[in-house]
C-alpha cells in the first residue's frame, strides 16, 4: 500500500449490502410473520398485523424485474457527492424482487443507461464506486441489466 | 350537512421574491380575512401550516403568523404534513369548530425556498432516508415524478406528447392567473424542446419551488349565517389519510416499497384511497364534481391524479386529456388555477393555494378561468412520507 497501488474500498454505507464475487443487498426478515426489509428494521415489525420485535438478517434476491426507470441528467444536490467534474449522468432503476415482493430503488452500473432498460427487463445486483476521496473509494449497490 | 364554511381566502402572489416567509403569510392572511369581512381580533384559533426551511419560526408557524398579526391571545397550533401541511393545518381548524371549541379559525401556509432542486437540510444524517436517498442515490424529487411517468407509459402507452400536452394546457390556464408565477403558454411542441431532467420528464414539466403564501377563514356555518357571510363554501370534507401496509409503489424519499409476503395488497392503493376518504364523508363522487385541483409535481402525474380521484378508469387518463374534458370548457377541468405548473410549490401553502381556487371557482370569482356553474370541488395532494390530503368543498 506504500505506493498507493490498492485503494481501501469501504461500503458508502454500514452493513446494507455485502461485498465480494455474488454481492447482495441485506435486508432483514421478521421472525414473527416472515415480512422483509430492505434496509433493515430493527425494534418493530411495521406490519400493523404484527407486534414482532425480532428481526433475522436475510439476503435478497439478486436478480429483479425493472418495475420502472430514469436518469438524472442534471447533478443532484448534496448530500449527493459527484465522482468527477464535469459532471456524468446516471440513470436509476426500481427494481421488483419476486420473492420479497418488493421493489427496491437503485442506480443502474456504470457504462448503462436508459437505453438498455425497459419496464419488466432483468437486472442483477452488483457493487461499484460511489464516489473516491484521497485514499478510499466509497460502494454502493447497483442494478446491471442482464443481455 | 356542512357546519363549517370557508368565509373568506386570501394569497399572496407566487414568485421567487426571496424575502421573510412570513411577511407573505401576513399578506395572504390579511387577504382572507378582509375577504371574509372579519376582524382579526375576532380570530380564536390560529392553525398555521409549517415550513422546514425557515428556522424555529417555521417550525412554529401558527405562533409566528399570530405575533406577526399582533398577539391577541387567541389560540394557536402548527402542523407538519410535507406537502400535505395545508390540509393537515385545515383539518386541525374544522376540529376545532366542529367540537364547538371556537367558530372563527384563520389557516395560513408561507414558504420561502431556495434555488434549485428540493435538497434535504443540511448536516450529515446517515439514519435519514431523505439524506440518505440523496447520497447514495442522488435520488432528487423529478427521480420519483419519472419513475411514475415511465410506469405509466409501459402500463398504458402514454407518451411524452401525452404529458407535454397536459402542460400545454395548464399553462394555458395559469395564464389568467393574477397569483400564478409562470404566466405563460407554452405549445407542445416547445414543452417537448425543453431540457430532459429525469427521463422522460423535461424542465417545463416538472414544478419549480417558489415563494408564496395562502390563508383560509374558517367557521361554523352558524356564525357565517349570524354574520350574513356572502356566498359562504361548504366545507363537506377533508381526508388526511396515510397508506395502507404494504405500500407497493415505491414513495418519495424511500429505497423500497413494503413487503407483501405476510399481508395482501391493499385493495385501494393509496392515492385513490386519499379521494375515496372525502368522497365517503361526503357521500358525494366524482361524477358530482365540477372541478377538481390535483397536485401537477410532474404533468405525468397529473394523469395518475385523473385515475386516482375516479375521474376514469385506469388508463382513460389520456383519453379524457385528449378530448379536452379537463381544459376549461370542458366536462371536468382539471387545475383551472394553472396547477403547480404555473405557480410552482410553496410546500405548506400549496394545499391552501388549491382550497382558496376551487372556492373562488364556487363563488363564481375566479374571472377569465371561471369553470361555468362550479357548485362542487376537489383538491387532492400526497405529501412526503405518507401524507395524503384531498378537501371537497360545494356551494
Amino acid at each position: 500500500m506504500a505506493d498507493g497501488a490498492t485503494r481501501e474500498r469501504v461500503p458508502a454505507v454500514e452493513g446494507w449490502f455485502s461485498i465480494g464475487d455474488a454481492p447482495a443487498l441485506i435486508g432483514n426478515r421478521c421472525t414473527s410473520c416472515g415480512t422483509v426489509f430492505f434496509p433493515k428494521a430493527s425494534n418493530f415489525c411495521r406490519n400493523p398485523d404484527c407486534n414482532g420485535e425480532v428481526f433475522a438478517d436475510a439476503e435478497l434476491s439478486r436478480t429483479g424485474t425493472v418495475w420502472s426507470y430514469t436518469d438524472a441528467q442534471y447533478q443532484p444536490p448534496p448530500p449527493y457527492i459527484p465522482r468527477g467534474d464535469p459532471y456524468q449522468p446516471f440513470a436509476i432503476a426500481a427494481v421488483e424482487l419476486e420473492a420479497e415482493q418488493m421493489v427496491v430503488l437503485g442506480q443502474v452500473a456504470d457504462g448503462f443507461g436508459i437505453a438498455d432498460l425497459h419496464v419488466g427487463s432483468r437486472v442483477e445486483l452488483v457493487v461499484e464506486t460511489l464516489y473516491s476521496d484521497d485514499e478510499r473509494d466509497y460502494l454502493v449497490y447497483r442494478w446491471k441489466p442482464l443481455s | 350537512m356542512s357546519d363549517v364554511v370557508i368565509a373568506g381566502v386570501g394569497m399572496h402572489p407566487w414568485g421567487k421574491w426571496g424575502r421573510n416567509f412570513v411577511e407573505y403569510g401576513v399578506a395572504a392572511a390579511r387577504a382572507a380575512l378582509a375577504d371574509a369581512g372579519i376582524a382579526w381580533r375576532d380570530v380564536q384559533l390560529v392553525s398555521g401550516a409549517d415550513t422546514m426551511r425557515n428556522g424555529y419560526p417555521g417550525y412554529v408557524s401558527g405562533a409566528t403568523f399570530a405575533q406577526a398579526l399582533g398577539w391577541t391571545g387567541a389560540r394557536v397550533a402548527s402542523s407538519y404534513a410535507a406537502c400535505a401541511s395545508g390540509a393537515t393545518a385545515l383539518e386541525v381548524a374544522r376540529a376545532e369548530i366542529l367540537a364547538g371549541r371556537c367558530e372563527v379559525a384563520l389557516v395560513v401556509g408561507a414558504d420561502t425556498t431556495p434555488k434549485g432542486f428540493l435538497a434535504p437540510n443540511a448536516g450529515d444524517r446517515p439514519d435519514d432516508p431523505d439524506w440518505l436517498r440523496f447520497r447514495l442515490l442522488g435520488a432528487t424529487n423529478p427521480t420519483y415524478f419519472a419513475l411514475y411517468a415511465r410506469r405509466r407509459m409501459a402500463l398504458y402507452g402514454a407518451t411524452e406528447t401525452d404529458f407535454a400536452m397536459v402542460r400545454a394546457k395548464n399553462g394555458r390556464h395559469g395564464l389568467e392567473n393574477p397569483n400564478a408565477r409562470y404566466r405563460k403558454a407554452f405549445s407542445v411542441d416547445e414543452v417537448l424542446a425543453s431540457a430532459m431532467v429525469a427521463d422522460p420528464l423535461r424542465l417545463l414539466e416538472i414544478c419549480a419551488t417558489s415563494d408564496g403564501g395562502a390563508a383560509v377563514v374558517l367557521t361554523s356555518a352558524e356564525w357565517a349565517a349570524k354574520r350574513g357571510t356572502e356566498k359562504p363554501v361548504a366545507v363537506r370534507a377533508i381526508s388526511t389519510v396515510t397508506p395502507a401496509f404494504p405500500q407497493t409503489v415505491i414513495e418519495m424519499p424511500n429505497f423500497s416499497t413494503d413487503s407483501g409476503v405476510a399481508v395482501p395488497d391493499a385493495v385501494t392503493p393509496f392515492k385513490s384511497a386519499i379521494a375515496a376518504a372525502a368522497y365517503e364523508e361526503a357521500g358525494i363522487g366524482p361524477e358530482d364534481l365540477s372541478l377538481a385541483e390535483v397536485y401537477d409535481l410532474s404533468s405525468a402525474l397529473e394523469l395518475d391524479w385523473y385515475e386516482d380521484i375516479g375521474l376514469c378508469k385506469a388508463g382513460e387518463a389520456e383519453q379524457l386529456l385528449h378530448d379536452g374534458d379537463t381544459a376549461i370548457g370542458g366536462r371536468i377541468p382539471v387545475n383551472p388555477s394553472g396547477g403547480l405548473a404555473c405557480f410552482g410549490e410553496a410546500v405548506p401553502a400549496q394545499a391552501l393555494a388549491q382550497v382558496c381556487e376551487v372556492a373562488w371557482q364556487l363563488r363564481g370569482q375566479a374571472g377569465a378561468r371561471q369553470v361555468e356553474g362550479a357548485a362542487v370541488g376537489i383538491t387532492a395532494n400526497q405529501g412526503l412520507f405518507g401524507h395524503g390530503s384531498a378537501v371537497l368543498l360545494s356551494v
